[in-house]
């Protein structure tokens, strides 16, 4: 029987000549990460076992992207745990405020993920580094903690869904509208305890920003993790990471075989595709954004680790150069990393989201979980370009979150209501 | 174990934001997360739950988020096992790592309603439903799991692995 991409690298990881679906494996970590809020109780857990040594001081990251710039001193205190933990045990890969960025944007574009590799973190949307072709997943603090001290992490080898996408996508329509489309026709839970890989000529078509987003939601249809095949845009963005990173000298290039064994296998039209917003409260219940004109909003988020990327920023841009955000919507802008602010000031794209009348925040996941910068009051209504939009995740139970792509977000914040780009007259590739 | 308590019921999709949302994420003590355990979903369940008492969900409880403040808050609120007809993954983890025993029952979790007396026996895999004289047999954990629950969790398995230096 032959092997999934995803079989593959857990092979590699487990030291086995191969595994299939249902094996209980331990895979050695070649990247594992926390935040400012899971690292905290993962130390505690970790110095109550009596640890005093975490297994490769280079290979774990701590990322404090949270709930920070600290938002209140409860949170200060535990943004210092992790410092000191970090200064403690020499960890390379601790991000300052300054340096600091979402987790799931900055450590690829650090280069600190390679192909074929296996990478664990105390964060859901770990699943995102499945884009340049590795098995990342989401776990919790104790994991986390043990895979601190071990360096292997236990896992059950997950079937794979392959979802092949045929066509090419629509004038607007993005990464995002795929996996938002994709988890509506799926459900929460479509693709429980399984790996997701996409492929087919739609996603061989996707930026790699885009390749990004739709892993990043894996864990939105209840996926273990994403994952896309490797090619030719896999290789030119390890490339372009910076000398001596993992990206530019580590890694294995892994294939699915013709005979790989599916869970199933599901073919969409991507070209049928439409802007696809999720209403409230759940990931799958979407609509078309055309359908949603008669939804007026209060704010709008553009960033987070789902589309937080400069290429994301620019398409917010596209819709928003020479128009103004409209008087009754707040929108904000919350940039991956400070790689991304530079690039997007370098190139205009910052100055034009500001003379729209966005607020530009410094690299946090901040509203997007209602923590900071951005939370919304009872009644309020948001598009966002986030992940989730359960009650109260933004804020108040009675507030609403629907996400959309940053071309729908930017077009929402100019219309002050759900809109497409076409509602707004924005012309795609106007001049920058 | 044998647990005996009576259910608080939810439905399906029950997430981390819900069980304990982002906003009390500021600290991991057990005592402050259970304070507001289940917050935004069920304002009354903290004055309402008692010591032992079990709760009840239909399918993918625990989706969303990897904080594993989430099986902290239920445990520390005095919920002594939690039943559902599936679990999503993380949490089903989260769960086995902090304590927090769970039971995969699929028939139980479309049955039982609030209020009702549950008794779960999780050597036995029997859920059975006292109000209503219902029996049910759970799923069984794979056996590696039931290994590092039978060892104390797994940073207990972990210790044994590392070895002398670490350890």
């Amino acid at each position: 029987m032959g092997s999934t991409i995803t079989e593959k690298i857990l092979a590699r990881a487990a030291g086995r000549g191969e595994v299939h679906a249902g094996d209980i494996i331990e895979a050695k970590v070649d990247l594992a990460l926390a935040n400012d809020i899971t690292a905290p109780l993962a130390i505690a857990e970790f110095e109550k076992a009596g640890f005093t040594e975490v297994f490769d001081p280079a290979r774990i990251a701590l990322v404090p992207d949270h709930f920070t710039p600290n938002k209140d001193i409860k949170a200060a205190g535990q943004a210092k745990k992790v410092r000191e933990f970090a200064r403690k045990h020499g960890i390379v890969n601790y991000f300052e405020v300054g340096r600091v960025g979402i987790e799931h944007v900055l450590l690829p574009d650090a280069g600190m993920v390679a192909p074929g590799d296996v990478v664990i973190g105390a964060d859901s949307h770990t699943c995102t580094y499945g884009a340049v072709a590795a098995f990342s997943t989401g776990v919790g603090s104790t994991d986390f903690a043990a895979a601190m001290a071990w360096g292997h992490v236990w896992l059950r080898v997950p079937e794979t869904v392959r979802f092949v996408y045929s066509g090419t996508l629509s004038p607007w329509v993005t990464g995002k509208d795929m996996m938002l489309h994709t988890i509506g026709l799926i459900g929460v839970d479509g693709a429980l305890y399984q790996a997701m890989e996409f492929a087919g000529e739609a996603v061989d078509g996707l930026p790699m920003d885009e390749r990004f987003t739709m892993c990043n939601m894996a864990i939105e249809a209840g996926g273990k993790s994403g994952i896309v095949g490797f090619d030719e845009k896999t290789a030119r963005y390890l490339e372009s990471r910076p000398a001596g990173s993992r990206a530019r000298t580590a890694g294995q290039v892994f294939a699915g075989d013709p005979d790989a064994d599916y869970a199933r296998v599901l073919e969409i039209d991507a070209s049928a595709v439409r802007p696809t917003v999720s209403k409230p409260h759940l990931p799958s219940n979407t609509a078309a954004a055309a359908d949603l004109a008669d939804v007026p909003i209060d704010q709008v988020v553009i960033g987070s680790c789902t589309n937080g990327r400069l290429h994301d920023l620019r398409q917010a841009a596209d819709v928003l150069r020479g128009k103004k955000v409209h008087p009754d919507v707040r929108c904000i802008i919350l940039p991956g990393t400070q790689d991304v602010c530079l690039e997007a000031i370098a190139d205009g794209t910052m100055q034009t989201l500001i003379e729209a009348g966005c607020a530009f925040s410094t690299p946090t996941c901040g509203a997007c979980l209602g923590g900071h910068m951005g939370v919304l009051a009872e009644g309020e209504r948001a598009v966002a370009t986030t992940n989730r939009n359960f009650v109260g995740r933004m804020g108040h139970t009675g507030a609403e979150v629907y996400l959309a792509s940053p071309y729908v977000a930017a077009a929402s914040a100019v219309a002050g209501h759900v809109a497409t780009p076409d509602d707004v007259g924005a012309v795609k590739g106007g001049p920058r | 174990m044998i647990f005996v308590g009576t259910v608080h019921k939810y439905g399906r999709d029950v997430d981390t934001d819900v069980i304990i949302p982002a906003r009390y994420l500021n600290t991991n003590d057990p005592d402050e997360l259970a304070r507001h355990a289940m917050e935004d979903i069920d304002a009354g369940f903290v004055d309402r739950v008692r010591p032992g008492d079990i709760m009840v969900a239909t399918e993918n409880f625990g989706c969303g988020s990897s904080r594993e403040h989430a099986p902290v808050a239920i445990k520390s609120a005095g919920i002594s096992v939690v039943v559902a007809a599936s679990f999503a993954r993380i949490f089903y983890r989260n769960a086995i790592n902090t304590g927090l025993p769970i039971v995969v029952c699929p028939e139980a979790a479309a049955e039982v309603e609030s209020g009702d007396r549950l008794k779960v026996d999780l050597k036995a895999g029997v859920v059975e439903n006292l109000t209503r004289g219902r029996v049910y047999t759970a799923e069984a954990f794979p056996p590696f799991m039931q290994e590092l629950i039978d060892r104390g969790g797994l940073l207990e398995y972990v210790k044994s692995r590392v070895g002398g230096e670490r350890a």
